[in-house]
């Protein structure tokens, strides 16, 4: 199965942590590999350890057995081609930086000279639309704003990866429709790999070329399912394709059936 | 600690409380209001920080009354209790004498040198413990045994190691402020939030910038807190080593005054010293209010 063209590979992860009861199997058995300029969204019932799995893949945490490569190499702490957006903003966001000294602190951090961090703050922030916010605090903005800064310091960090955990769950129904428009924007517009978790069905046929639907814990892949919608998505019009419809009660059934610990529907 | 905290530092836990008594910071959000809160100055509230204002100036003519009152009644042997007009007028001709500015310079440097002197061992001190899980461990049991020792209990050791000097003042004065800091620091240090972290890990910060950009800001909170504090007690041990050890100083003319003997000295004397904590409690709200101004104790947040 292994894929000699994928840029990001899980094999075979498993993880369990320590308990009272004994060990508790989190992540039963996951693999799967991700190609080059992709947009792969993860989808799962609550509880299954999504955060788990990114963590493992981020390199945040160490997985208790298999391994995770990012372009050839075993993942074993944070990679530098790994930018990752993280669900709490407001925790993310460090309250005593500026929004562009935010934006700025991981390119200072790497050595990047005064006028080349200014120009990438600049763009990044414009990118994603808050190109007058740089002077401001985090906490001086909405909460869809903050999540805007979040990725706009993994757009300058510029990464081949873009890890999201649940980006979007903290924020309103309007907020997250517009967010979801600049994620693809980004995608495009960079053409960096996108790896985005959810727990949101809609959400993860909508913005997804490709969506793994996760199983109940202890982890595994139900389904890799690819979405065969038109490239240009659009809130109104692609949400009222038949397609979509059909797509999106399809990763409903598995979901369910992940719930009731059952293999995958055909 | 057996000594109160000097005027005014009523918010926050008074020295030697227990550690969990210590005000700890909140971050972010709804959960962030704290003991060591200022309350905020928000443009709706002026009115009602008028009327705070007003009732303020009407206790203390209150008090003032009722001292001139009870003074002039000579219900206290007027030897012990001059009125409050008299140790006033007393007061502002000490203001035009030498020997009062040089002794409110003494007494303020050797505050303010104990003061730093603590603040800065405390930072770098707690700063290296907080870092290294070992010496946390290593120095927790003997921190909580040293912490709770009264200042004033060390004076004699002080005067045996310095003699009646300034530095014997020093040694008192820098004690507790400094554990009252340390024990601060290493609570901030330790509060670093996990989603914050995983931040600065998945973003390759290495371990300076981790140190400076999140660590010591999430610390800061809790220095300040510990410094606000830090700097009454000092006041008070300052006032105190002076009274003692006799140091030149405003408690050492305290201490003339009482044998002259010379109540309305005595009593102008013990304004200025409650003046002196006054001042000291505002300037450190400044400086927290200053340093502070992106914690949500102090910042106006944009109403959503």
């Amino acid at each position: 199965m292994a894929d000699r063209t994928a840029l990001l590979s899980v094999r075979d992860l498993r993880k369990t942590y320590p308990s009272a009861t004994g060990p508790v199997e989190a992540i039963g058995s996951v693999g799967f590999d991700v190609r080059p300029g992709e947009l792969v969204c993860i989808v799962g019932p609550s509880g299954c350890g999504k955060t788990t799995l990114l963590k493992c893949i981020s390199g945040l945490l160490p997985p208790s057995a298999g391994e995770v490569t990012l372009d050839g190499a075993v993942v074993t702490a944070p990679p530098r081609t790994m930018a990752v957006v993280f669900q709490e903003y407001g925790r993310s966001l460090y309250p005593w930086l500026t929004v562009g000294d935010n934006v700025a602190l991981p390119l200072r951090a790497r050595g990047v000279g005064r006028a080349e961090r200014q120009r990438a703050v600049e763009h990044a922030l414009e990118e994603v639309g808050l190109a007058q916010a740089a002077r401001k605090y985090p906490w001086q903005l909405s909460g869809g704003m903050q999540q805007r800064v979040a990725i706009a310091r993994a757009v300058a960090y510029r990464p081949e990866v873009l890890v999201m955990d649940e980006p979007f769950a903290a924020v309103d129904a309007q907020t997250r429709a517009d967010l979801e428009d600049l994620v693809r924007r980004v995608w495009k517009d960079l053409g960096v790999t996108v790896l985005f978790v959810t727990h949101d069905i809609d959400e993860s046929v909508y913005l997804g070329e490709r969506v793994l639907v996760l199983s109940a814990s202890p982890t595994v892949v139900q389904e890799d399912l690819a979405i065969d919608l038109p490239a240009e998505r659009d809130q109104l019009t692609t949400r009222a394709l038949p397609r979509f419809t059909e797509l999106r009660t399809h990763v409903y059934e598995q979901i369910q059936a992940a719930k009731r610990g059952e293999a995958a529907v055909r | 600690m057996t000594t109160v905290p000097g005027p005014g530092s009523h918010r926050g836990a008074g020295p030697g409380g227990v550690a969990d008594d210590h005000p700890r910071p909140g971050r972010h959000g709804a959960g962030g209001t704290s003991a060591t809160a200022p309350a905020p100055a928000v443009p709706g509230r002026r009115r009602r920080s008028w009327r705070r204002t007003g009732l303020g100036a009407l206790g203390v003519l209150g008090f003032a009354a009722t001292w001139e009152l009870v003074a002039r009644a000579e219900l206290v042997n007027p030897e012990y209790l001059p009125p409050i007009t008299t140790t006033l007028a007393r007061l502002v001709a000490e203001l035009g004498e030498t020997r009062f500015w040089s002794a409110l310079g003494d007494t303020v440097v050797t505050w303010a040198l104990g003061l730093g002197l603590a603040l800065g061992a405390a930072l770098v001190l707690g700063t290296v413990i907080g870092l290294v899980p070992f010496l946390r461990r290593a120095t927790h049991t003997t921190i909580e045994f040293l912490r709770p020792i009264p200042s004033v209990a060390i004076i004699p050791l002080a005067v045996l190691l310095a003699g009646l000097s300034r530095e014997a003042a020093l040694i008192v004065v820098v004690y507790a402020p400094f554990w009252q800091v340390l024990i601060q620091v290493l609570y901030g240090i330790a509060d670093v939030d996990a989603v914050a972290r995983d931040t600065a890990r998945s973003f390759g910060l290495g371990r300076r910038h981790r140190l400076r950009h999140l660590v010591l800001p999430t610390a800061l909170p809790y220095v300040i807190t510990g410094f606000r504090l830090a700097a009454s007690i000092a006041l008070v041990l300052t006032i105190t080593a002076e009274l003692v050890i006799g140091n030149p100083g405003i408690g050492r003319q305290i201490d003339l005054l009482r044998s002259a003997p010379d109540a309305p000295g005595l009593y102008a004397m013990v304004l200025v010293t409650g003046a002196l904590g006054l001042a000291v409690n505002l300037g450190t709200r400044a400086v927290e209010r200053r340093a502070l101004h992106w914690h949500p104790s102090v910042r106006r947040e944009v109403p959503q």
